[in-house]
């Protein structure tokens, strides 16, 4: 068929989206809906004395006013983290209490203390406005470098010093010993900026208690619908497993924001049942600013060793995490498993040892953002790569070519195994795409103008997929991340695909489709995708780490293995062939060296009247699957960034950002480099845009649009994508994965590029203009004082 | 409250609003025209972009009562049995993803394309780019969306 | 949004009349600041008195000056021939598309944003602020940020321009913003040279005399690189320093003569 793995089909689901027919959660409207707003903490650090809310409770259309008290009253749990790591000193983690409306303390601004529930989203508003909390203000610690200070205010009284958990990864003395040898050591300081995820669909919760039923349904902006719908049973006790159904509708985008099970959807479910009304809660984009979790926000030093011909010898890494106020669902799992495990990067390096602390701070909750550790730990390496290689006097790209790996697998000293790539291959076809022999020329006709211009590699690698179950549960998840799929064909012969991937943007509905279109050879307009509903289908871990192709494709592959078990042997039936004759062609099934075919629609109604099956055969045609990866998939590739300075203004344009990307087989190469190319755009958000800034006493400076910094159309160039597939030998399919790799590989691209640009490595993300301009005065002020 | 008129994607329609309504909550929440989206707070994101008498505004700056009177189009109303060649453009270049800016961004684009075209100004790339500075994607890096707008343009 | 009242004024002494009846009343413009300002709760104006039907608009040119009604918007200024390039030029930068259909500029004018770019406009080409009741040359309206010479219920009915000999605006947008960080108008007009700097200054928009010195002797880039700014009055937040914002005024004076 045309529209089979590998062809660039035009998105099936786009016409509800570009014709206003979207079904996103806030246009979700329930019979005699009510709604909710939170009274939020002005302070970032203070202890609660007192709320009143009788002036609240009086406003016209005010149908309740709810506290923590009464939730945590009710039996509401706190909020869990699922992934328990464990100190280097064997102990666990220093983990605080987290209720969805605070009890006593609220420890950063935006933290809930109240609900107000009303005839209006307005009249909520006013009377949260209304409400009088009584706040005992207590000192605040925000900056990720002064969490562990000695005398630093304390954000939970059971993390002393703020340290939740002092980790490590990798050999010490090993590491030290590869760097005492070393001919050459090059050490770095780095900051990963504090990002807010931002995607343009804020979160919002429609919650219905059915009194009479005893049942509850939640519309969600939910990546992982079942998992929300585990959470908030298991842990939580809001409604029992069975008495909730979980709806994640259209979504519009999460990009890891819209994993979490958050306080909203705890409180609105809540709240349902307790005025008997069904709640409705659309976060603001200012409250998505407080709320919403954060990512990255790390501080590092490392250091790496090289002997005399370039050949790494040691890399050693120390980092402090910034978690934020409370542990959100998978904080603990990012700055540990998702970023140390991934610190080789593409290279061979014999010893590895990384640190990592992690830190309360009074800040909003930090956990994955698109990439989730594996930015962080690209970033570190690709900077300190290329500052090596300024600091031996050598060819950047020729440093990466001595160190790349080229045999695999491939076992690094931080757990991975790599299992396939062709490093040399993305890097050579990186450079030819981006004429980097061009370059001097370029960079010269630039001076001439007065410009800088300077040019910057990446080499990243990335593990998506996650991840086998029993490797992750003996690491400390909580859960196991395996994925579900379900092939029912119909008695007419249509099939509808149920998955437990989630799509918020990523064109599942398509690319899905094209897979089964394929290995049934069926037009693909017959084949239906159904997901984000936890009454359709059974089970799923939902999408995030790039996991939907790697993991949700490969259940749906094994389902389908055996959907066409069933058919060949109805089939062999029904025609009086072999099975092993039978095969599937041009929307037919058919039997090898005859002309005798059967339908789809034959073989669905042979299976549903059961009329005449094999002995023994069960009616019906429809199969469910499991799928645990048996690896990681890991995505690599090279970027190259070339960018040019006006040292006037300190503005960066990025003239020209090439990427050859190893995503293994490309299911539909258009959606593929959507993906790549808004990974991209959220990489330079990164490098050159984004920061979400606190004061000292943990005021959020970066509230709005107004002063937090997103990427423009304005601010970026068309981007020049190549491929240079590996297939993946660790799933059925072959892909990688290929959702978050534009935004881990890009920073460190932008970033050697500026550093190129301008001669000094001391310049931090984001590169605004105001800092690129400090930076070149600081340069030529060091230059004129030499 | 106020009792106020306008043409809604070629319909006639009357309703009493209260004096401090949003056009962006009249047309989702009265007209339950839920196309036209909310994205931010602060005029930037232009998810909620509709034209007024032909002109693309951002219906969450603006009071519905200001639109008395007025003809509005949202993204419902463009597709006049086939689709228009700015939404045609878009699923033809996959200038989206998770759909929300979508429907701003369609009717910005149809917006600048007509002003461009009356004005007999060439709508380039970097004009493009520039023109989009009122609406915000965090799904596309716009690579595909200023794909979409020019293929578009050559169309409309 | 708190509740409001909105009322629709016939003509500007319509709108003051409204204005003085009302307890806590506003004057609603294009809206394209006072919508935002009042959805974040900043602003709850009792009543709000429209301009819209007030016959305040359209574009009117009278020998080397043009009268820009109060309600004409920032895309009607921008696709008009008839007023100096250089002020249709500013008009086409300011916000985007959307918010140039609505936005006003006699609401910009008595809103006097600090970062606002029609001030720079007014200042440097030495506009008059026409209201219902009085006229003010620009260099005596602009009082500080968000401040002006307007008295209560006075209202902006028209802007009125010389037209220049030569001039233009550069603007360096606030990356997050996109108002203007520094916003630099060079302007010459009956021989005077001013050159007006918005969104840089602690007390909103001004002129900067050592540039126009330097203009005045010699009109080119190079005489404004010979200038020192000074930093001091200069705002500091946390996309740029005042040191920062100094070397910005100076290269937006710079390809404002370039660009003349």
């Amino acid at each position: 068929m045309a529209d089979g793995i590998g062809a660039r089909v035009k998105r099936k689901e786009d016409k509800r989206f570009i014709t206003g027919a979207g079904k996103y959660t806030d246009d979700v409207r329930s019979e005699n809906q009510a709604f909710a707003a939170f009274v939020r903490s002005p302070h970032a650090h203070a202890t609660v004395t007192a709320i009143d809310d009788e002036a609240a409770k009086a406003m016209p259309g005010v149908i309740a006013v709810l506290n923590g008290a009464e939730l945590t009253g009710d039996g509401i749990g706190n909020l869990i983290c699922g992934w328990a790591i464990t100190s280097k000193d064997g102990s666990g983690m220093n983990m605080g209490a987290w209720s969805a409306l605070a009890t006593d303390k609220v420890r950063y601004v935006g933290d809930a203390v109240a609900v107000v529930i009303a005839d209006s989203a307005e009249a909520a508003r006013d009377a949260a406005d209304a409400v009088d909390v009584t706040y005992d203000a207590l000192p605040a610690v925000a900056a990720t470098a002064q969490a562990l200070d000695a005398g630093a205010p304390q954000v939970h009284e059971n993390a002393p010093g703020n340290l939740i958990y002092d980790w490590e990864l990798g050999e010490e003395a090993a590491t030290d010993a590869g760097l005492a040898a070393a001919d050459h050591v090059t050490s770095i300081e780095l900051t990963n900026n504090r990002l807010s995820p931002n995607p343009m669909e804020p979160r919002s919760a429609v919650a219905t208690y059915d009194a009479a039923e005893e049942h509850y349904t939640l519309y969600t902006t939910s990546q992982n619908p079942h998992v929300a719908r585990l959470v908030l049973s298991a842990f939580y006790q809001v409604a029992p497993e069975h008495k909730l159904r979980v709806i994640a509708p259209d979504v519009g985008g999460g990009f890891g924001s819209k994993i979490y099970i958050y306080p909203e959807e705890i409180v609105c479910l809540w709240a349902s049942m307790k005025t008997k009304r069904s709640v409705k809660w659309t976060s603001s984009r200012s409250e998505a600013f407080l709320t919403d979790a954060h990512g990255r926000d790390h501080i590092t030093t490392a250091q790496m060793g090289f002997d005399s011909q370039g050949k790494i010898t040691a890399f050693k890494v120390d980092t402090i995490a910034n978690l934020g106020a409370y542990m959100s669902l998978f904080s603990s799992a990012v700055p540990t498993y998702l970023y140390a495990t991934l610190l080789a990067g593409q290279y061979d390096m014999p010893a590895i040892h990384c640190n990592v602390r992690a830190v309360y701070t009074n800040t909003t909750p930090v956990d994955a953002y698109r990439g989730a550790g594996r930015p962080e730990a690209c970033y570190l390496i690709e900077r300190i790569v290329e500052k090596a290689a300024r600091e031996l006097n050598m060819d950047p790209a020729e440093l990466r070519r001595r160190n790349f790996i080229e045999t695999f697998p491939h076992q690094t000293p931080v757990i991975m195994n790599y299992d396939c790539g062709d490093f040399h291959g993305h890097l050579e076809k990186a450079i030819a795409a981006a004429d980097v022999a061009g370059f001097a020329a370029r960079k010269a006709e630039a001076a001439a103008r007065g410009k800088l211009r300077g040019l910057g590699y990446s080499t990243y690698i990335e593990a998506c997929g996650i991840a086998p179950s029993q490797a992750v549960g003996s690491l400390g998840s909580g859960v196991g991340l395996w994925e579900s799929a379900e092939v029912r064909v119909n008695p007419v012969g249509t099939i509808e695909v149920l998955t437990g991937s989630h799509s918020h943007g990523q064109g599942h509905e398509t690319s899905f489709a094209q897979v089964v279109a394929e290995r049934f050879d069926l037009p693909i307009e017959n084949i239906q995708i159904v997901h984000g509903d936890t009454d359709k289908v059974q089970f799923g871990m939902g999408t995030y780490g790039s996991r939907s192709g790697p993991v949700g494709l490969s259940a749906i592959f094994k389902a389908c293995d055996k959907v066409e078990l069933k058919v060949k042997r109805i089939a062999a039936h029904l025609l009086e062939a072999n099975e092993e004759d039978v095969y599937c062609e041009g929307g037919e099934v058919k039997i090898r060296g005859t002309n005798k075919s059967l339908g789809w629609h034959e073989i669905g109604l042979a299976a549903y009247t059961a009329h005449n099956l094999p002995d023994g055969m069960e009616p019906g045609l429809k199969e469910g699957a499991f799928y645990d990866p048996i690896n990681f998939s890991f995505p690599a590739g090279c970027h190259i960034a070339e960018v040019e300075i006006d040292p006037e203004t300190g503005v960066v344009e990025i003239v020209k950002f090439t990427a050859a990307d190893d995503f293994g087989t490309l299911i539909n190469p258009l959606i593929v480099e959507g993906q790549v190319h808004g990974g991209i755009a959220q990489g330079v958000g990164q490098a050159l845009l984004e920061q979400a800034v606190y004061d000292e006493n943990g005021q959020l400076l970066t509230g709005s649009y107004m002063d937090y910094s997103m990427p423009r159309a304005d601010n970026l160039p068309s981007f020049d994508i190549a491929h240079n597939s590996v297939p993946s030998p660790s799933n059925p399919l072959g892909v990688k994965g290929c959702g978050e790799a534009g935004a881990i590989g890009s920073p460190p691209a932008l970033m050697n590029a500026i550093t190129d640009a301008i001669g000094t490595e001391d310049i931090a993300m984001p590169a605004t203009p105001a800092v690129v301009w400090r930076a070149i005065q600081s340069t030529h002020t060091a230059q004129a004082a030499e | 409250m106020a009792n106020i008129s306008m043409t809604v994607n070629g319909v006639s329609t009357t309703r009493d609003v209260a004096d401090h309504t949003l056009l962006v909550e009249f047309l989702r929440e009265n007209l339950r025209l839920t196309g036209t989206h909310v994205g931010c707070d602060t005029s930037q994101c232009g998810a909620c972009t509709i034209h007024l008498d032909g002109k693309a505004i951002k219906a969450c700056t603006m009071l519905a009562v200001e639109a008395d009177g007025a003809e509005i189009t949202t993204v419902e109303g463009l597709a006049n049995g086939a689709l228009h060649p700015m939404q045609q453009a878009f699923n033809d270049n996959h200038g989206l993803q998770c759909g929300f800016c979508t429907p701003g961004m369609i009717m910005a684009g149809i917006d600048m394309v007509n002003r461009y075209k009356a004005s007999g100004q060439r709508l380039d790339e970097a004009a493009i780019r520039h023109e989009l500075e009122g609406n915000i994607c965090r799904c596309t890096g716009y690579h595909n969306i200023v794909k979409s707008i020019a293929d578009a343009s050559a169309k409309m | 949004m708190h509740a409001t009242n909105y009322y629709k004024a016939t003509s500007a002494s319509d709108a003051a009349n409204k204005l003085d009846a009302a307890e806590d009343g506003m004057i609603l413009a294009g809206g394209q600041t006072l919508i935002p300002t009042m959805k974040a709760r900043l602003a709850a104006p009792s009543d709000l008195v429209a301009l819209r039907m007030a016959g305040l608009t359209g574009i009117t040119r009278t020998g080397t000056e043009v009268t820009i009604g109060a309600m004409t918007t920032h895309a009607e200024v921008g696709a008009s021939g008839d007023v100096p390039a250089c002020l249709a030029a500013l008009a086409r930068g300011i916000g985007d598309p959307a918010v140039r259909h609505r936005g006003t500029i006699g609401g910009s004018v008595a809103n006097n944003d600090p970062a606002a770019d029609y001030p720079a406009a007014c200042l440097a080409l030495g506009a008059t602020i026409v209201t219902n009741i009085r006229e003010i040359p620009a260099a005596d309206y602009f009082q500080g940020m968000f401040d002006t010479a307007l008295d209560e219920g006075e209202v902006i009915t028209a802007i009125r321009f010389p037209d220049p000999e030569r001039g233009a605006y550069a603007k360096f947008p606030n990356p997050a913003s996109r108002y203007a960080m520094v916003g630099v108008f060079v302007a010459q007009t009956g021989g005077d040279i001013r050159v007006a700097v918005t969104g840089a200054g602690e007390s909103g928009v001004f002129r900067h005399a050592g540039i126009e010195t330097a203009l005045a002797a010699d009109f080119s880039a190079q005489a404004v690189d010979g200038v020192s700014v000074s930093a001091d009055g200069l705002l500091s937040d946390l996309h740029g320093d005042a040191e920062y914002r100094a070397a910005l005024i100076k290269a937006m004076a710079k390809r404002a003569v370039e660009a003349i």
